[in-house]
């Protein structure tokens, strides 16, 4: 039987299993939300733009693992997805965004809310595609969606004209699909294992770095039991934090330029680096000729680019963490680093992260988190209030963090929980966020509140953009331009000092939040936030608004100044 | 720094090319000359890419080509295990005086003549880069007006091949 495409749409993720899609109607997509009205198995959350859209499914899928679905119309809805593609492409979440397309006839005309889409978003995306004819439609979804989650996950873009979504075809959706380029490596080399065994054999300092992708993988278990088996210590990139548990003994920290002295030192001082699901960012590596630059390297990743790009490797192992994971477990062996384990505890004991300053600190507010949730899910925003974050939560099987690493996208966090929360009705989700990120895409407010999401959104406000002004406080001479956000029109352009004379802050998100129809709550002294904490938890019907009134000038310490090499920390300022 | 290249058969559907291209521009690679048509299967096309750079650059680059979803197939075309070749044309200046001696050039490069006036000739050479750059040099006294070519293309020597 013949059916239009947009039947063919909804068939098709219907048979992916999609629950939740995140939709933006208009001009170009009505048809498919016209397919899509009234089914009941596949729940189309509204969202308040197509930004907080993208974020959301990228929280939903982070949060589940499963594959996060969009649908936009063209043109300005499409454009308004980019900051998303980009900002899940580059942590590897599977989501499939489908665009709205103007017919094909009018394709390159410049017709009305017409845009090359699939151009925009080649180079930030893993795959982007128009469908060109009705008959393509079904094999193109499936591929869609099997490269999105196949290998390291990625985001997938599909453009669909108009006249395709309505014109007439087969019914059938494949059920598998052969790409003859996308083969994903499901295999691990045995050579290469040995070898990187034989080499741990031999250490005598030897160290795990664990990256996102052992996350992603879902290999948290087996990577604990690796650790275990082997007694070597773990530290993690800020993707990678919750592997382990980070209150096992073997745990040191995260690494990086806002890491713990413990963990730096251990990447400068071991002789065999194991790293499983990294990239070897620049905010990991500090000056790349320095890092680790005692150590024979061992890298296993899904990417074969990943491997010796930024960082020269010795072992590399192309592989899925999990496999790869599961194959040490068999072969490896227990090794003798007491000595090291005792090394890298006499730092931690001697250089904790911890805050100079007393009371209301952010290091305080994430304690009494981590005390007042055995089980949630953690969203960040980007800046001090992430770094914050990665530095102080404990995390474990119970306690995930979701966190823009890889492009660091401000206004993330805010919807990222709301569509984690839709993944994890029986959760708590917690937002942690600072008064500029959160006002990025507070119009979401309006799509928590529709659907009653009881999302906790604590907001560390210091009245800045906090991370570029710590930056042009420690190497710009205090020159805070462009980074207040008490600023008013009445204020001297060179200002370099909060006071008491600042002028009121705005928006009041108190009254902000009442007006949505949810809960606020303003905290300025440390005794009260659990208090705060518990009546967010006991709102189950609505989000809640906590906002800190944190140090203006609270900074994130330690930091590795920019060019410096990881053993050069600025640990006090 | 050195020339390297690279043959690749990618699915031929619109916009590959500038997915390729885009590729190169995004992560700074150097293309020297890029060819690209139609294979004996019409879905699938030949690109012949000349890169410049190091072994790791190289490596890079190959890595990154094979994540695109339309790339097939990958394989360097090394001087000694493969034959590589570019198509020139040269429109020189040729008066009475000068018409001989540039056919005579022509003739010792296996050169065609395939345009002929009264002020200029359009030879057109087959052969590799050091052939083409003897053959330029042999030329130039007479004034080269225009100058255009294809980029390398090439084939694995033996039974070797890229053919799925």
């Amino acid at each position: 039987m013949d059916i239009t495409g947009s039947e063919l749409f909804v068939k098709a993720l219907r048979e992916e299993q999609v629950d939740i899609l995140f939709g933006y109607p208009g001009g170009q997509a009505i048809d498919l939300f016209d397919a899509l009205y009234g089914q009941r198995d596949i729940k189309v959350i509204l969202p308040r733009h197509e930004q907080g859209l993208i974020h959301a499914a990228d929280g939903y899928a982070r949060s589940t693992g499963k594959v996060g679905v969009c649908l936009v119309t063209s043109g300005p809805g499409a454009t308004n997805l980019v900051t998303g593609v980009a900002t899940a492409n580059y942590d590897s979440v599977p989501l499939v965004c489908f665009t709205g397309q103007v017919t094909t006839n009018l394709i390159g005309n410049d017709a009305f809310q017409e845009v090359d889409i699939v151009g925009i978003t080649r180079n930030i995306c893993k795959y982007a595609v128009t469908v060109r004819n009705r008959q393509d439609l079904g094999k193109i979804i499936k591929k869609a969606f099997f490269i999105a989650r196949t290998g390291k996950p990625g985001v997938v873009v599909v453009d669909l004209p108009k006249d395709i979504q309505s014109a007439y075809g087969e019914d059938t959706y494949p059920q598998t699909i052969d790409v003859r380029g996308y083969k994903p490596s499901n295999t691990v080399h045995d050579g290469q294992i040995k070898k990187a065994i034989e080499a741990l054999n031999q250490a005598r300092k030897p160290l795990f770095l664990i990256g996102g992708g052992v996350n992603i993988a879902g290999a948290g278990k087996e990577m604990r039991q690796l650790a275990e088996l082997t007694g070597m210590p773990v530290v993690t990139t800020i993707m990678g934090k919750g592997a382990i548990p980070t209150s096992h003994p073997l745990y040191v920290g995260n690494i990086g330029i806002h890491a713990g002295y413990a963990a730096n030192a251990a990447i400068s001082e071991c002789d065999v680096l194991f790293s499983i699901g990294t990239r070897f960012n620049d905010r990991i590596t500090g000056k790349t000729d320095t890092f680790a630059k005692n150590a024979t390297l061992i890298h296993i990743d899904v990417d074969p680019a990943s491997i010796s790009r930024n960082i020269a490797v010795d072992i590399p192992i192309v592989a899925d963490a999990k496999k790869a994971i599961e194959i040490l477990l068999k072969k490896s062996n227990r090794l003798d680093c007491k000595d090291w384990l005792k090394q890298i505890m006499a730092w931690k004991e001697a250089y904790p992260l911890t805050m100079k300053s007393k009371g209301l600190t952010p290091q305080r507010i994430i304690e009494e988190i981590n005390q007042s949730f055995q089980s949630a899910v953690v969203v960040t925003d980007v800046g001090q209030n992430q770094l914050w974050a990665t530095q102080f939560l404990e995390l474990d099987e119970n306690r995930q963090l979701l966190t823009s690493g890889g492009l660091g996208t401000m206004g993330y966090g805010f919807p990222a929980a709301i569509g984690a929360k839709l993944g994890n009705p029986q959760k708590n989700v917690i937002v942690i966020c600072g008064d500029g990120g959160m006002q990025m895409n507070i119009q979401e407010m309006a799509t928590a509140v529709v659907h009653e999401l009881s999302v906790i959104v604590c907001i560390l406000n210091n009245g800045y953009l906090g991370n570029v002004r710590q930056w042009q406080e420690m190497f710009y001479h205090k020159r805070y331009s462009g980074t207040c956000l008490r600023y008013r029109k009445r204020c001297e352009s060179d200002c370099s000092k909060p006071g008491k004379s600042c002028p009121e802050y705005t928006p009041d998100f108190i009254k902000l939040a009442e007006s949505y129809g949810a809960c606020g709550i303003r905290v300025t002294q440390a005794e009260e936030i659990k208090a705060a904490l518990r009546a967010a938890i006991n709102n189950l019907s609505a989000p809640t608004v906590i906002e800190f009134i944190i140090d203006p000038e609270e900074n994130v310490l330690p930091i590795v100044p920019p060019g410096s090499p990881l053993s050069e920390m600025i640990m006090e300022y | 720094m050195k020339k390297y290249v690279l043959s690749l058969l990618v699915e031929n559907n619109s916009g590959v090319l500038s997915r390729i291209a885009g590729l190169f521009a995004r992560r700074c690679y150097n293309i020297d000359s890029l060819t690209v048509g139609m294979t004996e299967d019409q879905k699938i096309s030949r690109v012949t890419i000349t890169v410049i750079g190091d072994e790791q650059i190289l490596e890079q680059i190959k890595k990154q080509l094979n994540k695109l979803i339309e790339v097939i197939k990958i394989v360097e075309l090394t001087p000694e295990d493969s034959v590589s070749r570019e198509l020139v044309f040269v429109k020189v200046k040729a008066d009475n005086k000068a018409r001989s001696n540039i056919i005579e050039i022509s003739n010792i490069f296996r050169a065609n003549i395939v345009d002929v006036s009264n002020s200029s000739l359009i030879l057109q050479l087959t052969g590799d880069e050091e052939k083409v750059k003897a053959f330029m040099n042999m030329l130039e006294p007479f004034g080269i007006i225009e100058f255009i070519r294809s980029g390398a293309t090439g084939l694995q020597r033996g039974d070797k091949s890229i053919s799925m």
